[in-house]
C-alpha cells in the first residue's frame, strides 16, 4: 500500500497544531478548528460503541465546548486558578482511512500534566474524524480513550 | 496482647476528637484512626454496595468494597441476588476482578477452585490430596447478609446489627421521593464516573450536605447556566433547610419545589428543557408524558446523605470508598429510567456529564476545594475543624426531627455523631 505522503504530513500537521494550541491554552483558536457538529468524547468505557447513549467523562458537542472553554477561560473556577501548562505529544500516527469527504486517523495521545508538582502521566489512544477544509481539515469528531478511564481519574482542569 | 488495648485506645481517641460543634482535623490524617474507622465504622453497619439495576440479568455481577474489603454482588440464574467477599478459601487470591461482568461461575486463577454463584465451593483440581482433610461445604465464598431497599442494596459484616429498614428509619421517606426520577418508570443506573482525590473520606461526606459551598465553589457552573435556572440553584435564601434524620443519615433540601416530582405536573416547561420537550412531543409522547418526563429530568431538589458511603445527590448516587487516611474513590453513578424514551437518559447523562465527574464543571472545583481542606489541616497546634454553623438556630421538623437552615451544618453534625457513637463502640 502506498501511504499518500502529502495526506500523511498534513494530518500530523494539524493534529501537532491541535495538541499545541490546547497546551498553549488557545482555547479561542481550538474552537475555530471544528465543524459545528463536531463532538469531543472523552468516554468511561473505551469499548463502548454508541457513546451518545453512554455516560461519558466528557461528551461535548458545539455548545458544551463553547461552555467549557468560557468555564476553563473564566477565572471563576477555583480548579483552574492553579493549572499549569499541560504537555502533549503524539506518536504512532495511523491514517485508517480517507476520502475526499472525511479522514480517520488513530494516534497514541501522551498528556502530562503537573499538578503542584505531581507530575501526572495521561496515555490514551486517540481518534480524530477531519473533514478537508481548503488547504487544512476541520475537527468532526475528537475521542480520547484515556488508560485509565475505566479504573479512577483526578479531576481534570484542562481539555484533552 | 497488647495489641487490642491499643486499637481500643485509638478508636476512643477519635471518638473523642468529636464535639458537638467542631471536630478535630487529626481525624483526617492519622493512619492509625484510619484502620480503626474500618473496622468500627465500615465493617459495623449497613454499606451500600449495589442498586439492583447494576446487576439486573441473571449471572450479572458487579464488584464494590466494604470499607477495604473487595466484595462481588451477583444474581444467580434464579434471581437471587448474593453479596461475596471476594476472596478464595484456598490460598486467598480474589476470584473475581474488574468492575462488573457477567459469568456462570467464579474460577479462583491460582490453582482454579470452582466456585458457584452462591459462593458454594463446587470442584477443585485433584481433590484426592484433601482426603479426610475438609468438607466442600464449609469452604464456600462467605456469604455476607445483605438487604435492600427501593432497590439499593446494603451489605453489611456484622450480623447482629438492626434490619436495613430500622438503619434507614427517616430516610426511607426521602429514598421513595428520590426514586421518582425514574419518571414512571424503573430507575435504573446509567454508568459511572470515577476519580480519587488526596483527602480523607470524610470530608467528602461532609461536603454532599454542605450547601454554604455552592455559590462560592461552583460559581463557573452557575455562569454556565441559563439565568433562569441559575436563579433555582441560588438557594441559600431561600425556604431549604438541613434535617437530621437519625443514625447519621441527614437531608438537604435546596430548592423545595422539586422535593416531589410528582407534583406541580402543570408548571411551565422550563427554558433549559425546552428542546427536550420538542424532542419527546415529536416522537408522539402525550403532552401528560413529556410534562413528568421534563419535571423529572433535572434530579431531585435534595441531597440525602446516608452514613457513611452512599448519596443521593440531587441527580445521581455519590458513593465514596476510603482508601487511606489520605485517599479516597468517588463513583458519581447516573441514573435514568428503565425502558423510557432515549432522548430523556440522554438528557440525564449530559447534564450528568455537565456537573459531575472527572472534566464536569462542578466537581473539579469540589476537589480542589476538599485537596485544600487536606492540605490545610496540616497546619497549626489548634486543630479543631468548625461545624457548628446554625446550632443556636435549630428548629424542630414536622417529622420531628432537628432541623436547620439549609446552610447550617446540621448534616455534617449528624454524621459526626454517628461516627462518634460508632468510634467509641
Ligand atoms: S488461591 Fe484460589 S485456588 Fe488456590
Ligand atoms: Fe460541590
Amino acid at each position: 500500500m502506498t501511504i499518500n505522503n502529502q495526506l500523511f504530513n498534513q494530518v500530523s500537521e494539524f493534529l501537532s497544531t491541535e495538541a499545541d494550541m490546547l497546551d498553549h491554552r488557545e482555547y479561542q483558536d481550538w474552537l475555530k478548528l471544528w465543524q459545528p457538529d463536531g463532538v469531543y468524547i472523552v468516554p468511561v468505557d473505551v469499548n463502548a460503541d454508541d457513546y451518545k447513549n453512554t455516560l461519558n467523562v466528557a461528551y461535548d458537542d458545539e455548545h458544551m465546548r463553547q461552555l467549557r472553554v468560557e468555564r476553563l477561560e473564566g477565572g471563576e473556577a477555583v480548579s483552574t486558578a492553579v493549572a499549569m501548562p499541560t504537555v502533549r505529544s503524539i506518536s504512532a500516527l495511523r491514517i485508517v482511512s480517507a476520502s475526499d469527504d472525511e479522514v480517520t486517523v488513530r494516534c497514541s495521545y501522551m498528556l502530562y500534566e503537573n499538578k503542584e508538582g505531581d507530575l501526572r502521566p495521561y496515555p490514551a489512544k486517540a481518534e480524530f474524524v477531519l473533514v478537508p477544509n481548503s488547504d487544512s481539515f476541520l475537527l468532526k469528531k475528537k475521542l480520547v480513550k484515556l488508560m485509565r478511564a475505566s479504573q479512577y481519574l483526578a479531576t481534570i482542569s484542562y481539555i484533552f | 496482647m497488647n495489641k487490642p488495648i491499643d486499637k481500643e485506645a485509638i478508636a476512643q481517641r477519635a471518638a473523642d476528637l468529636v464535639l458537638e460543634d467542631r471536630v478535630h482535623k487529626d481525624l483526617y490524617s492519622d493512619p492509625d484512626i484510619f484502620e480503626e474507622e474500618l473496622d468500627k465504622v465500615f465493617n459495623n453497619t449497613w454499606v451500600w454496595v449495589a442498586h439492583e439495576s447494576e446487576v439486573s440479568g441473571k449471572n450479572n455481577y458487579k464488584t464494590a468494597k466494604i470499607g477495604r474489603q473487595p466484595v462481588i454482588v451477583v444474581r444467580e440464574r434464579k434471581g437471587g441476588i448474593n453479596v461475596l467477599l471476594n476472596r478464595c478459601r484456598h490460598r486467598g487470591a480474589t476470584v473475581c476482578e474488574g468492575n462488573a461482568g457477567k459469568t456462570k461461575a467464579f474460577t479462583c486463577p491460582y490453582h482454579g477452585w470452582g466456585y458457584g454463584l452462591d459462593g458454594s465451593l463446587r470442584a477443585l483440581p485433584k481433590p484426592e490430596e484433601y482426603e479426610n482433610l475438609m468438607d466442600k461445604s464449609e469452604f464456600g465464598l462467605v456469604k455476607l447478609r445483605h438487604e435492600s431497599y427501593q432497590g439499593m442494596i446494603f451489605a453489611t459484616l456484622s450480623d447482629d446489627i438492626e434490619p436495613l429498614e430500622d438503619f434507614l428509619g427517616g430516610a426511607k421517606k426521602w429514598i421513595d421521593l428520590f426514586m421518582k426520577q425514574g419518571a414512571g418508570y424503573p430507575l435504573k443506573t446509567l454508568g459511572e464516573q470515577r476519580f480519587r482525590f488526596p483527602g480523607n473520606w470524610k470530608i467528602q461526606l461532609e461536603n454532599t450536605t454542605d450547601a454554604y459551598h455552592f455559590p462560592i465553589v461552583h460559581k463557573s457552573f452557575l455562569s454556565s447556566m441559563d439565568e433562569t435556572s441559575a436563579e433555582i440553584f441560588d438557594f441559600l435564601d431561600g425556604d431549604g433547610f438541613v434535617e437530621d434524620l437519625g443514625n447519621g443519615h441527614s437531608v438537604m433540601v435546596m430548592i423545595p419545589e422539586l422535593v416531589d416530582l410528582e407534583e406541580k405536573l402543570d408548571d411551565p416547561i422550563p427554558e433549559r428543557f425546552a428542546d427536550l420537550a420538542t424532542e419527546l412531543a415529536a416522537e408522539g409522547h402525550s403532552d401528560e408524558e413529556v410534562r413528568r418526563l421534563v419535571r423529572a429530568v433535572g434530579g431531585s431538589g435534595f441531597n440525602l446523605n446516608l452514613f457513611p458511603n452512599i448519596s443521593f445527590s440531587m441527580a445521581f448516587f455519590r458513593n465514596l470508598v476510603p482508601i487511606s487516611a489520605q485517599e479516597t474513590e468517588i463513583h458519581h453513578i447516573a441514573i435514568g429510567g428503565e425502558g423510557a424514551p432515549d432522548a430523556y437518559n440522554q438528557k440525564r447523562m449530559r447534564l450528568h456529564e455537565h456537573f459531575q465527574g472527572p472534566m464536569g464543571f462542578g466537581t473539579p472545583d469540589d476537589g480542589e476545594a476538599w485537596e485544600r481542606v487536606q492540605r490545610g489541616s496540616m497546619a497549626g497546634d489548634d486543630g479543631w475543624i468548625m461545624v457548628n454553623r446554625g446550632m443556636s438556630r435549630m428548629k424542630t421538623s414536622a417529622d420531628g426531627n432537628p432541623q436547620g437552615a439549609v446552610c447550617s451544618e446540621t448534616g455534617m453534625r449528624a454524621a459526626y455523631q454517628q461516627y462518634k457513637k460508632q468510634m467509641a463502640s
